[in-house]
């Protein structure tokens, strides 16, 4: 089901966000932070289909958007890591969530709670990947851009990358941005499946999405 | 995962990043030759899949692709690609 929670945000000012998931009362509830950019669509049903198995396994979970992504109306180019950060923990208060589960970028910007990092990607490889993503498009339309005068840039005016339109304190906070320390890190190995984040067409594994779900109720004791 | 600097193993390694990008089956990657078309041949293939394709492949085979060596040539297609690739490794 969808669920909101309230996400003040400087150009929203009292707005709503939403949340996919379910927040029934039990005794544990797994926050989950999606990946970022096009990580974040590709994986989408993947995420949907853990909360799905960890409901049968009497486990809540709540998936919230990142304001300016998904269904929310934020601006995106207002965005920066602290923001999701912020509105992470906001949704973290207002469901109560108990542990957290970060996807990829997800664990750049995930609250202060116990939980993991499926294969955590770093700030500067995510903001490599766009970059490098905008001077093939350029150079396949006959145009010549170099990185190193795209993040120039980026880093003072913005940039806009894969169709994303990157605030400077997005592009600053990609280059520095590190997993957070305190979640256990998760490689896709111990779950199986292939990295569907890196899908050019968004594809779905449920025997995947069945195995996180087990994993997270095991270390959880539920 | 640890590659070798064998090329079997290389050819392994970018065949199953191939499959991750595509949402390709083991036995469809299998099926994949030197002359098999990547860029402008696989519609799927857009500016963003090859951008994480690229780095997927620098991570898995710990090698660092340049941008001034990324061109159309470099991906036409498979057989570029893996020697490419190859060349990487032994390089490094």
């Amino acid at each position: 089901m969808t669920l909101e929670w309230p996400c003040p945000s400087p150009d929203r000012c009292g707005a709503t966000e939403y949340a996919f998931g379910y927040r029934t009362g039990r005794a544990a509830c797994v926050l989950i932070v999606p990946a970022l950019f096009e990580e974040m669509n590709r994986t989408r049903r993947m995420l949907v289909e853990t909360i799905r198995a960890l409901d049968t396994h009497g486990i809540d979970a709540m998936l919230p958007d990142l304001p300016g992504c998904n269904e929310s109306l934020a601006d995106f180019s207002a965005q920066s890591l602290d923001s999701w950060r912020v509105a992470m923990a906001r949704a973290a208060a207002h469901f109560g969530t108990t542990h957290v589960l970060a996807l990829r970028g997800g664990a750049l910007v995930a609250p202060d709670l116990p939980g993991w990092a499926l294969e955590p990607a770093k700030g500067a490889g995510l903001l490599r990947q766009l970059l490098r993503a905008r001077t093939i498009a350029a150079r396949e339309a006959g145009r010549e851009e170099r990185l190193e005068d795209l993040l120039a840039l980026g880093r003072s005016e913005g940039l806009e990358l894969a169709g994303y339109r990157c605030g400077a304190a997005l592009i600053a906070g990609l280059e520095a941005g590190l997993p957070a320390p305190h979640l256990a890190p998760m490689t896709l190995s111990e779950i199986g499946g292939a990295a569907l984040w890196l899908r050019s067409e968004p594809g779905e594994d449920a025997a995947q999405s069945a195995a996180l779900a087990a994993r997270l109720a095991a270390e959880i004791g539920a | 995962m640890t590659v070798t600097g064998n090329d079997d193993a290389i050819d392994g390694t970018l065949r199953r990043v191939l499959g991750d990008v595509l949402g390709l089956s083991p036995a469809h990657t299998a099926t994949i030759t030197p002359d098999t078309g990547l860029f402008g041949t696989l519609p799927e293939l857009d500016s963003m899949a090859v951008a994480g394709l690229l780095t997927e492949i620098e991570d898995r085979l710990n090698i660092v692709i340049d941008d001034d060596e990324v061109d159309g040539e470099l991906l036409e297609n498979y057989g570029n690609l893996l020697a490419f690739v190859t060349a990487k490794r032994v390089a490094g």
